[in-house]
């Protein structure tokens, strides 16, 4: 049986939201995922971890996570997903739900 | 405004039922209380295990709730799961609420986990009757689009009230699960309005299953559930005999109906072939004016 995929982004960022308790947003569904925000421990940071069942798809979700980071340049926010082949617009939507559930000051913007 | 219950996902089913901020989660999702059967799998988990559990106040009473996501896994019950609900039940028995909601929706165990789930649903049944036994009632809130079938059905029954929409459906096995062991002749799991005639919602309050009948809608389940806090069924020996009683004199009624529609012409329900298309609150009335052996 094949293993799933464990992907792992860290981008630099600017905007710490202030302190909130762990959001989850989405369902693991077929071409859905589910996106759970927690504080994270470098302040600087943004991360993002990813389990997917779809494999090799790894630069397309760099793309879409740079894509999420260049739109909300989060910091301190430690990003965790359990994917069952969403689609890349799919996690878009599931990644800039999840933000607009952070505390007020921390949504982007530009 | 109306808010279809069967399009929410669990964690939005609990916030909009209970009382507004009231719900407070136990192993809430960043705890990561996950299966460890799934990975070695090498199919995804979920943060929860497809199943939100906790406490909050419904109409100022305090309850606790369980939720079953059918997002994930069609809500298959599988060990941990399982075990959430357990303990969710043996909770109530050492605070005592006015009631233990659960919010199924599920198609039974999760079959990646066969045995594990297996004991797991024996598991919950147990806690259901120990909880009701100490004179809890135990709610069984089915509006689901997976319905409740399955290891789940029979915990539903266990429980002291059922209180169903009219979308949702009920029953032990699923419909492809009958097509499929005695063929497409005689039972066409692709035949929608097949399929809700005989495990909906409507046929299921008909039969007695279910006690209330509600809309596609938060409030109505919300109110129906309010109605019921505090109020339990005694548990008893004879009582269970009689439920059993039941069941064989329904068999021995309605065994030769070719479909539920005969039932309920055979029930003596007022023009059965407006039931299909007809509002969740005229099937109510339906009912009431119906002989009380089968209420």
């Amino acid at each position: 049986m094949e293993a799933m995929e464990h992907l792992h982004y860290a981008f630099a960022g600017q905007r710490v939201p202030p302190a909130f308790q762990a959001i989850l947003v989405g369902v693991v569904g077929s071409g859905n995922l589910e996106v759970l925000l927690e504080p994270g421990a470098d302040p600087a940071r943004c991360t993002i971890a990813v389990t997917t069942s779809a494999r090799g798809f790894g630069p397309i979700w760099q793309a879409v996570a740079q894509d999420f980071q260049a739109r909300h340049r989060l910091a301190g926010v430690a990003i965790s997903i359990n994917d069952m082949g969403a689609t890349p617009a799919v996690v878009s939507l599931r990644l800039d739900q999840a933000a607009a559930a952070l505390p007020d000051a921390a949504k982007a913007t530009a | 405004m109306k808010l279809s219950f069967s399009e929410l996902s669990a964690r939005q089913r609990v916030a909009h039922l209970l009382d507004a901020d009231s719900f407070t989660e136990i192993l809430d999702p960043a705890q990561r209380v996950v299966s460890p059967h799934l990975a070695l799998l090498g199919v995804p988990f979920s943060f929860d295990d497809g199943v939100v559990i906790g406490s909050g106040t419904l109409g100022a009473q305090p309850v606790l709730i369980a939720a079953q996501e059918g997002g994930f896994m069609g809500g298959g019950v599988g060990e941990v799961h399982g075990a959430k609900l357990v303990g969710i039940l043996r909770l109530a028995l050492a605070t005592h609420p006015a009631a233990v909601l659960v919010l199924a929706e599920s198609g039974g165990v999760r079959l990646h986990e066969a045995n594990a789930g297996l004991i797991a649903v024996s598991e919950v049944m147990r806690a259901v009757l120990d909880v009701r036994a100490a004179g809890i009632p135990v709610l069984m809130l089915i509006g689901g689009a997976n319905g409740c079938f399955g290891g789940m059905g029979l915990i539903a029954r266990c429980a002291d009230h059922v209180v169903m929409s009219d979308a949702a459906r009920l029953s032990m096995s699923g419909p492809e699960v009958i097509e499929s062991a005695h063929g497409v002749e005689e039972f066409d799991s692709r035949d929608r309005a097949l399929v809700w005639r005989t495990t909906g919602g409507k046929h299921r309050f008909l039969m007695g299953d279910c006690d209330q009948l509600v809309e596609d809608d938060v409030d109505a389940f919300r109110t129906a559930t309010r109605a019921l806090l505090g109020v339990s069924r005694p548990l008893s020996l004879q009582g269970l005999l009689a439920e059993h009683a039941l069941l064989g004199a329904r068999l021995e009624r309605f065994g030769d109906c070719q479909d539920a529609s005969e039932v309920w012409q055979r029930l003596g329900v007022a023009h059965p072939e407006q039931v299909t298309d007809g509002e969740a609150h005229e099937l109510r009335h339906k009912r009431c004016g119906n002989p009380p052996e089968w209420a």
